[in-house]
This record gives C-alpha cells, structure tokens and sequence, in this order.
C-alpha cells in the first residue's frame, strides 16, 4: 500500500503543477492574487517565469488564459471557485468554453468547508455552473493521489478542464500501489450489493468510513467514487443501480446541478432507481470552523450511515 | 505612404463598406454603423500593418487580431473575403443557417478569426494573453486589438488595460472606435467614459488620437506604435458611426439594424458611386 497523505487537495494541485511543468514546457499557471491559498505559489517558487498573477481581477486572468491558449500554452488559471468559476463564469463561457481553449480553471477552496470565512466565499455552485458548458470537463478530486493524477490528465486533453480544490487537509483513500487517475472513470473503493453511496470530492471519504462502519453491521455498501462528474461514468452508476437497488449521492454541493442530479439523469434514462441525495439543500452556508459546518449540513460519515439505515429500514 | 498605396487603401475600404452592407442587408440583421466607423482601420491593418498569410492562416509568426467588438463582424468578414481567407460568396450568408458566418466571430469555423468575441469587454484579456504569449515566447508578432466606444464601459476592458501596462506589453496595441454612439445613445449621455485618451495615459498606454478616416494618420500612428517600447499602446481613432452611408451616418438607430431593400439601394448608389469616384 502507498503511504496514507493527510492533505488538503489545493497542496497536491501546487506539487502537481510544478511535476507537470518540469516535463511540459508549455504549461504556465496564472493567479489572481491568491496563490498563497491555492497554492500555485509554489509553482511561482519553482518557475517564476512561468508564473503570472493577475492581481484581483479573476475575469481577465480567464481571458488571458484564453489568449495564451490560442497561441499553444496550457495555462492554468486558479482562484477560489466563487471567483474562477462564479464571478468569471461568462468569461469561461465565451472566451474559453465557446472556442474549446485548452485552457485549465481552478476552483479553490470550493463548498462549504471553506469555514469561517462565510456564505460569500463557500462557493456550492461551482460543479453546476461548469457542467453546463459544452466541451467542458468537470473533475472533482478526493484526495492528494488523485490530484496529483488528475493534473496529469489535464494537461493531456485538449480542452477546457475545470478542476475543484479543497481548501481543508483530507486523508487519502486512493492508497493502493496500482493506483492509476482514469479521466471519465468512476473508482470502486469498496465493494457491496446492499446499497451504493456514489460520492465526489470529501464526500468519498466519509463514505467510506459509513460503509466500513455499516460493514461490521452486515451491511454491504458499495462506494463509488466519482472524480469526473464530467464525462460521467454511466457505465458504473448503472452497474450499481441493477445490482444494488438505491443510490445515495453525495457531495459538498447545492443539490441542484451537482453530482446527484448528474447520476440522477444517468438513472432516469437507463435504469430508473430510487435514490437519496445528500447535498446542501438550497441554501447559503455560514462561518464556523469546517468540521463543524459539514456535520451541521448532513455532509458527514455519520449522516451517510444514518440515511442508509432509513433507507434499508434496518 | 506614398499617394498610389493612400488610393489603394481607400479603393480597398469602399469595396470593404460595400460588403458591408451586402452582409447585412442579406443577413436581415446585424451592425452597420460600428462596422462601417471601423471600415479604414479594418482595411489598413489588412493591407498595410499586419503580417497575415491568407494561405497560412495559422502560421505561428503572424500578427494576431482580436475584434473586442465582435459585433462588428460584418466588417471583419469584409476585409478578411477581400484578402481571400474565404470566398466572397461567404458574405451574402451572413447569420443564416449553417452559414460559415456567424453573427459574432467564430475562431473555430472561420479562416483567419484569432479569437471568438462578442461578449464585451473579453477580447482585449484575450488579446493581452497573445501578447504574453509572444513574450513568453521571444515572438516578433504584434497583437492588434479593437474596441468601442460603448464597450469600454465594461470593467474588464480595464482589468485588462491595468494588466498590460503592467506587463510591459509593448508588443500589443489597441485601436478605440471613437464613434460617440452606443445603443442606447450618445456615450456620453449613457455612461460617459471620457476622456478616453486620459483614462488609457493613466492606465500606462502610450496615447494617440487620430482621424479615423484618414490614412495618412492611420498611417503615422500605426508606425509610431511600433516603436513605442516598454509599454502597450493605444490609438484612439475618432470615427463617424455608419460612415459612408449618408443617412446612417451619426445615427444611433443604424447600431444594429438591417436596411430594407429601398435604403439597400440608395446605400449601394453611394457606396458604388464613392468607389467608381476613387478607381476614375
């Protein structure tokens, strides 16, 4: 097994932006005066003059994303996703998204565990907002290994790639040593046929540690990791769905336009199941410390758990 | 610019309008008044200042351009079926389905478009990141980029102008349509951005304002930009809405209206007329 990482998803980003420009000369990185958060400070560490902070201004740093894309560079362009993906939106729409520039955006400290700063900066929009852009891929790493993989991908394709960062450190589940990131793959982490918790981003820990706990019970759950939400992996969902009966989502998300409805879709046109959707249920957040928030919001292995014996009724 | 190059611009800049208004009229909508205020500095960067191959459209070296004001399409696709990136048969497709022609431009689907635009504001961020790239790259190509009026309203046509200087983006250099009208009226009843020329000094851009519809001035300013080092220029060109055709001309309501068949025909006995004056 590899080593078990505790570690926020914003520090693999930066060590997976300076890996990944160490062998592609074209990779630049752009920030808009928040590399210390997002930690692409350590690529300007590493290759200053491949570096550019655009100051607080994140609709022209996407712009000057896509300028460089036309002229070969792959740049990656980071904020927190309430700016990268909310305030310049449209600029990732028209200027990125509408000529599929291959230009990576980065949307750091994404949902609610964001904490103390508050409703205004716990960006819970993000997933859906990128998922409606045509061409656009939507990843949502859970953990350092799978950053680090999903960086790598990025820059493999040729296209637009939104990618979400965690601002709170979260353990690694991906620590097998045939661990291999597949762009659009969902990742079975444990195997069950009582019930599927389709999960994305810190929510794929905590069902984990539901289904290890509901395991001692007799109760097998199936967890699915879902790290593309777009292409999404409607291979697995369905398998899950016929051989388990109910699906759970769950992400730290507003329940509309995120991961549930996403598998809700998948669902509904192939194979119609029940499910339940764990998610922020259409409402602001607020400060507190991070911990503490995503138990207030249902977003917790406890949660999980509980719902998963409401469902089973045992 | 001797007086047999002056003549061949304008001669090229009427036969730019008169397609124009072939698009437009075709297409039933669309914007005359900003794509004939922008028609001679169109024509110049094509003919004159641009290092462009219709042949290698994409050639890594060229000039880049970026239309901030993509929807002054029209005269875009004029200069560019002129120079033969695409046929002229494109024009009179213009908006319509399936066309080539897209209402704002498409860097996908059309020769010789740098950067899809249309949403203002976007294009000179856009523009900003080519220049960098040029930079970034020890290129010797320049980026050109034109704005309107109105669309400086936008923040981000600031954030941009702020990054530029900034960067010391000598390499780059915008052209302001200065045509006083937005859709709403006067700009400076709307929104008032002036002084224009003010707001780019302060912002680190090296200044010029110029008679849009001169060449002689198109001309000096364009070459003076060229040695402008250390900072990104500016070249505010004061421009009349719809120039060229009388009764568009200063008028607001030909922002984004379409002549009928009737003001079609006056408006292509002016503009032949004004071409056959220059070929006599």
């Amino acid at each position: 097994m590899a080593e078990m990482i505790k570690k926020a998803t914003r520090e693999s980003f930066g060590e997976a932006l300076v890996e990944l420009a160490k062998i592609n000369d074209k990779v630049v990185v752009l920030d808009a005066d928040l590399a210390a958060a997002t930690k692409t400070g350590v690529f300007k560490k590493a290759f200053p003059e491949r570096f550019f902070d655009l100051g607080i201004a994140e609709c022209n740093m996407v712009g000057v994303a896509a300028g460089l894309a036309t002229c070969g560079k792959i740049p990656f362009a980071a904020s927190f996703a309430m700016f990268s993906a909310g305030r310049a939106f449209e600029q990732v729409r028209n200027s990125v998204g509408y000529p599929h520039l291959n230009v990576k955006i980065a949307g750091s400290h994404a949902g609610i565990s964001v904490g103390e700063d508050g409703a205004t900066h716990q960006c819970l929009e993000d997933i859906a907002l990128m998922r409606t852009i045509p061409g656009m891929t939507v990843i949502n790493p859970c953990d350092h290994y799978e950053m680090m993989g999903a960086v790598k991908a990025m820059a493999e394709v040729d296209g637009p790639c939104y990618v979400r960062l965690g601002r709170l450190a979260v353990e690694s589940v991906n620590n097998s040593d045939d661990y291999k990131f597949e762009l659009g793959k969902g990742v079975e982490l444990r195997e069950g046929n009582d019930i599927t918790i389709v999960a994305t981003g810190l929510l794929v820990q905590e069902a984990c540690k539901a289904a290890d706990s509901l395991r001692e019970q007799g109760i097998n759950v199936r967890v699915i990791n879902i790290h593309t939400i777009k292409p999404i992996d409607e291979e697995i969902i369905i398998k899950a769905a016929k051989e388990t009966g109910f699906i759970i989502t769950a992400e730290e998300h507003n329940v509309i336009g995120g991961l549930g409805e996403a598998v809700a879709a998948v669902l509904a046109e192939n194979c119609p199941t029940k499910m339940k959707r764990i998610a922020v249920y259409d409402r602001f957040g607020h400060s507190g410390p991070a911990v503490d928030l995503l138990k207030e919001f249902g977003l917790s292995a406890e949660n999980l758990e509980k719902t998963v014996h409401e469902v089973l009724g045992r | 610019m001797n007086a047999s190059e002056k003549k061949a611009l304008e001669i090229m800049a009427a036969k730019v309008r008169i397609d124009i208004i072939e698009g437009v009229f075709n297409a039933k909508s669309g914007h005359p008044g900003g794509s004939l205020s922008s028609a001679d500095i169109f024509t110049y960067l094509y003919c004159k200042e641009m290092n462009v191959n219709p042949e290698k459209p994409k050639c890594p070296d060229r000039d880049r351009f970026v239309l901030s004001k993509g929807h002054c399409a029209p005269g875009l696709y004029a200069i560019l079926a002129e120079k033969g990136f695409f046929s002229k048969d494109e024009i009179k497709k213009l908006r319509h389905i399936d066309a080539m022609l897209q209402g704002h431009p498409d860097m996908k689907g059309t020769p010789g478009i740098d950067m899809s635009s249309g949403s203002l504001g976007q294009g000179i961020s856009c523009a900003v990141g080519m220049a960098l790239a040029g930079k970034l790259d020890n290129k010797d190509y320049r980026t050109y980029c034109l704005l309107g009026d109105g669309e400086i309203d936008e923040g981000q046509v600031w954030e941009a102008a702020m990054s530029a200087s900034h960067m010391n983006l000598d390499n780059l250099c915008l052209i302001v349509d200065w045509n006083g009208l937005q859709i709403d009226g006067p700009i400076q009843e709307v929104a008032g951005p002036e002084p224009i020329d003010a707001k780019f000094e302060a912002f680190g851009f090296d200044v010029q304002v110029i008679d849009a519809h001169n060449f002689d001035e198109i001309d000096t300013a364009f070459a003076h930009a060229k040695e402008v080092k250390g900072k990104p220029s500016c070249i505010i060109a004061k421009s009349v809405k719809g120039k060229g055709v009388s009764y568009m001309e200063n008028n607001v309501n030909w922002h984004g209206a379409a002549p009928n068949k009737e003001q079609y025909d006056v408006a292509m006995a002016e503009l032949t007329a004004k071409l056959a004056e220059l070929e006599a």
